[in-house]
């Protein structure tokens, strides 16, 4: 067995103990929000496209899923289709349109369209606004297997996630994802060994917007309800972080990013307290209020000087110099 | 590969280190839940958002007064009492995620306050689902004791239907028959602004129109605009905290007071001591409980006042009688149970400082007198926070929606 | 009279608003075109510097008791420098890489700015008066506008043409668009080249901050009041051309006039127009109605 693989199963076996340890619905979420970066990070890292509007797809595919369950009795599992479904043909809507422009353009015309879909999300009846999408069931999976309880519900949604990771994987280490590589590198060359980039383009952002999808329903499935957060632009934001954090272009990156991120929302008044108490300066108490402070400064201290990210950096650590 | 693999390993413990005081709360949960010996009290709030005025850290210290008042009363026999908080920043999903937290690692055994409609609804099913107590002091949609009803849900101070009522009516009463609402666009907004509607149109009055505003709206020209041209008698205002203050102040630059009268549906002492006499006085409001309205209320709200130099709103002192209600419950009742101390809630009178002659009905409701008030002008306002005459006492009975009414399914009909 | 069963009234008035909220576009997205066409630097800070206008004038009203007149020109001094110093110590290691970079930094600095004013007062707003010179409103016959909305259009018009003719039709100006067209035969000609362009940050800086002294009288103080506008600023910029300065004045004012309306008769989508209107001119123009694609 090769060495990688032997790391993959060391991960697996971590993730089929992990909820016996810790708070399964704390890593229900992670996993959704590790899978969405892996998704992002196919566009990001591996294509070279910068989104800023994937919430949408997120969110979408949430609202699409509960709707499904809640309303039409769907069962959990076609729900989740329909999710994803739904969230690959918005990104074949919206990719195709976005696609026609590089760089920057991209990025704000993916960000102009995602805001739309949240004003949509805003006014329309079925997703209740602000109030949010309420009391979605988790119901049974293929008809008899109770998902009420929460480490059932965890064993499906890693399943879950590593379905769509190996996904990723697959993607990246076959010719297409190649190709996705060179458009990156240098996209006029692509062009001029005869590829069709745009069609390589579309597809990368249809699989990438389809997953999102998969991680967005999940979630829904995970905690019952959704709500406009997920298609704020913030939210956007958050899993750009998340990849740059962990590190855009490498395969975990983003899962180690996603884990980093969520931990620290959720544990950052506990950080600020054994700050405080170490260091017996108060304001770190307060710290806990501020999640967008750290997140921000996270972001700044990235980019000026971790842009490879904590999966990158390492990577780069262990590599031996070139005589 | 071996690097890559380390590397990768490595960046996981960095993920997953900080996660080992979940670790050691996770087992805790498995604990039986006579709450590992403790009752445990939760005060879930608008911490630092347009409603943080309303409830917020006066929420947390009206909970604290009334933990130490109970701890007092008992002289040392009382079980141990433990007070958690958390800011649900006027979101859903913050608030539900941060309740089922509470719920499954900290053995939260009771929530009270959450403050904001959404918040609530999402909340009480989380609680439901939990077997836990939710006893909502702050959120006023009527859905939370008709068609969002739960075995676990106690609806505490006031609720949309109970706003429409006292103010609704009087207004109509006094010549207001053609309204036009301004509505915060969510499930708060639509419920006070569709009981206020029923109110006006029973008593004789029309609805000339309304427009939703997102909450926390910045700017209200372009909607006070369309209040002005729908030549509305009365423009009633469906929203509440910031939002309404805003109104009302963009509501007097554009002039709109000159001609239109502004009917504030919900609107708290601690708006009126934003907006201040000078431009609130004449209001007609519905509040649940006013700091001067007796002496019980006076010593409260003296008390209150020293540590944190504002008067208690109705939200604050409906946490305090909550809280105090519940603890006596849990006394009586002998465990802390959540069925049990529902029935035992349902049972008892409730009498103190901020209610005489409650009750809690089969639905959730809270049943207890609500006041008319009017604001004081400036010359006949006495003292700091002399703000209202009560106009008014509407009786619990009349109050609120009558029982045979509700579209709760727990009531047998 | 009516219009489309709308009251003539009612929508003068609508559109009345809109040219003042227009005026706020046209200010914002005019600094954010300096700082894209002379720079080719994506400013996301730009509605948190806004917002710390707003802010600066708050405080220099609560803390020092200075007033709104002088306000006017202190707090955009202040944030001015403020930009400039974060263009000094991050933004210039960023230039040789990908402009995305830039956006992700600028991001980052404003989440943390926007907590940092939150950390400290909350979400809710702080009220600012009007100054006492424009109080009180006048009666326009379809409707009574407040004085002070007024002097915004006013101020804001004046100070977008300013710039505008400093830009393109003085010798500055001139320096300025060289500059960022060829650094390096600028530089050679004798001119400082990096000075040139951390001014012009700051001041593009400074303009936001002194659109963010103007709206503190209209809406309240508060620390989301940047971020939920800077999209829209984007969109204005991205339709008006990213280079122009004249597309972003003439396009922000028209984008305002066309929310009012849209407010008229569809209110829903009155938000949503500004990013349906910028997707369609992507499609047919991408360099914008009034841009020079680079």
């Amino acid at each position: 067995m090769s060495r990688s693989a032997v790391g993959y199963a060391v991960l697996v076996a971590c993730g089929l103990v992990a909820p016996f340890l810790l708070y399964p619905i704390f890593l229900m979420q992670a996993l959704c929000f590790a899978l969405f970066a892996c998704a992002f990070n196919l566009l990001i890292g591996y294509t070279g496209l910068l989104s800023f509007g994937h919430a949408a797809f997120l969110g979408m595919a949430g609202y699409m899923m509960g709707l499904s369950v809640k309303q039409w009795g769907l069962p959990p599992e076609v729900g989740l289709l329909v999710g994803t479904a739904t969230s690959a043909f918005l990104g074949y809507l919206i990719g195709s349109l976005a696609i026609r422009r590089q760089g920057i353009y991209f990025a704000m015309i993916t960000l102009a369209l995602a805001q739309m879909l949240y004003f949509f999300c805003l006014q329309a009846k079925f997703t209740g606004g602000e109030d949010g999408l309420q009391g979605v069931p988790r119901g049974h999976l293929l008809g008899f297997i109770s998902l009420a309880d929460d480490r059932a519900l965890y064993y499906l949604v890693f399943a879950i996630f590593l379905l769509g990771f190996w996904i990723i994987h697959r993607t990246i280490h076959s010719p297409f994802g190649q190709v996705l590589t060179a458009i990156r590198e240098n996209e006029p060359r692509a062009l001029s060994l005869g590829y069709d980039v745009d069609k390589y383009k579309l597809l990368a952002f249809v699989i990438s917007a389809g997953l999102s999808g998969l991680a967005g329903s999940t979630k829904t499935l995970v905690l019952g309800f959704e709500t406009l957060t997920d298609v704020h632009w913030h939210m956007s934001g958050e899993v750009v972080l998340m990849t740059l954090l962990g590190g855009m272009g490498t395969v975990l990156g983003p899962v180690v990013g996603a884990f980093i991120v969520k931990t620290l929302e959720n544990r950052i008044g506990e950080f600020g307290e054994l700050l405080a108490a170490h260091t017996g300066v108060e304001w770190f108490k307060t710290i806990g209020d501020s999640v967008t402070i750290v997140t921000g400064l996270i972001f700044v201290i990235c980019v000026l000087a971790f842009r490879r990210g904590i999966v990158g950096e390492l990577t780069a650590l262990f590599r031996k110099p070139r005589p | 590969m071996k690097r890559k693999l380390i590397s990768i390993l490595v960046g996981m413990a960095l993920a997953t280190a900080p996660l080992t005081p979940v670790f050691a709360q996770a087992k805790a949960a498995g604990a039986p839940k006579l709450s590992d010996g403790v009752v445990r009290i939760g005060v879930l709030t608008d911490m630092s958002g347009l409603y943080s005025d309303l409830g917020g850290a006066g929420s947390v210290l009206a909970a604290k007064m009334a933990i130490d008042d109970f701890k007092a009363a008992e002289k040392g026999k009382a079980f141990p009492i433990e007070l958690v908080s958390a800011d649900h920043q006027n979101k859903a999903d913050v608030g539900a995620q941060k309740a089922r937290e509470w719920y499954d690692t900290q053995g939260v055994d009771m929530v009270t306050d959450v403050l904001n409609s959404a918040v609530a609804l999402a909340v009480t099913k989380v609680t439901a689902e939990k077997k836990r107590i939710m006893i909502d002091t702050g959120a006023a949609s009527t859905r939370l004791t008709n068609e969002d009803c739960t075995p676990y849900t106690v609806h505490y101070v006031y609720d949309t239907y109970a706003l429409a009522n006292g103010t609704g009516n009087a207004i109509v009463k006094q010549g207001g028959k053609t309204w036009f609402f301004l509505t915060a666009d969510y499930a708060f907004g639509h419920s006070l602004e569709a009981d206020t509607s029923n109110v006006v149109k029973a008593g004789g009055g029309q609805v000339l129109g309304a427009v939703r505003h997102p909450l926390n709206a910045s700017d209200f020209s372009s909607f006070l605009l369309q209040a002005q041209a729908s030549k509305a008698q009365v423009v009633g205002l469906a929203n509440a905290g910031g939002d309404t203050i805003n109104s009302i102040k963009a509501a007097n630059e554009f002039g709109l007071t000159k001609t239109q009268t502004l009917a504030g549906l919900l609107v708290f002492i601690t708006d009126i001591h934003s907006l201040t006499l000078q431009v609130a006085q004449g209001m007609m409001l519905t509040d649940g409980w006013y700091w001067d309205q007796n002496d019980d209320a006076r010593k409260f709200g003296k008390r209150y006042f020293e540590q944190i130099k504002k008067m208690p709103s109705m939200n604050q002192a409906g946490v305090y009688s909550a809280v105090t209600t519940y603890l006596k419950a849990i006394q009586a009742a002998g465990t802390d149970n959540s069925e049990a101390v529902m029935a035992q809630m349902k049972k008892m009178k409730i009498n103190d400082m901020f209610a005489k002659n409650g009750y809690i009905r089969a639905d959730g409701r809270m049943v207890h007198d609500m006041y008319l008030m009017q604001v004081k002008k400036p010359a006949d306002s006495k003292y700091p926070w002399d703000y209202f005459t009560v106009k008014a006492t509407i009786p619990a009975e009349e109050a609120f929606q009558p029982l045979a009414k509700s579209t709760c399914p727990l009531i047998k009909k | 009279m009516e219009i489309f069963g709308v009251p003539l009234q009612a929508m003068f008035g609508q559109l009345l608003l809109g040219l003042v909220n227009g005026s706020f576009y046209a200010m914002l997205s005019l600094g954010l075109a300096v700082i894209f066409g002379l720079l080719n630097i994506i400013n996301f800070t730009h509605g948190a510097v806004y917002m710390m206008g707003a802010y600066g004038a708050y405080i220099l009203m609560s803390a020092f008791g200075i007033g709104y007149w002088p306000a006017l020109v202190l707090a955009p001094l202040a944030v001015g420098v403020v930009g400039m110093v974060i263009e000094r110590t991050m933004l210039r290691w960023l230039y040789k890489l990908d402009h995305l970079y830039g956006l992700l930094l600028t991001f980052g600095l404003t989440l943390v700015l926007e907590g940092l004013f939150r950390s400290v007062y909350g979400v809710s707003g702080q009220p600012y008066p009007v100054p006492d010179l424009l109080r009180g409103a006048t009666d326009v016959g379809f409707m009574t506008l407040p004085n002070y909305r007024a002097w915004v259009v006013v101020a804001s018009l004046g100070v977008c043409l300013a710039t505008w003719y400093v830009i393109e039709r003085t010798r500055l100006g001139a320096y300025l668009r060289a500059g960022t067209e060829n650094p390096r035969l600028v530089q050679a000609f004798g001119i400082n080249v990096p000075l040139m362009i951390t001014l012009t940050y700051g001041f593009g800086v400074a303009l936001a901050a002194f659109a963010g002294v103007l709206a503190a009288p209209v809406i309240q103080v508060n620390p989301l009041m940047g971020s939920n506008l800077i999209i829209v600023v984007f969109a204005v910029v991205v339709i008006g051309g990213m280079g122009s300065i004249l597309g972003s004045i003439v396009t922000g004012l028209g984008l305002g006039i066309i929310e009012g309306l849209t407010k008229v008769y569809y209110p829903e989508a009155s938000s949503t127009v500004v990013f349906v209107i910028m997707a369609l001119v992507l499609m047919v123009r991408p360099a914008g109605l009034f841009g020079r694609e680079k």
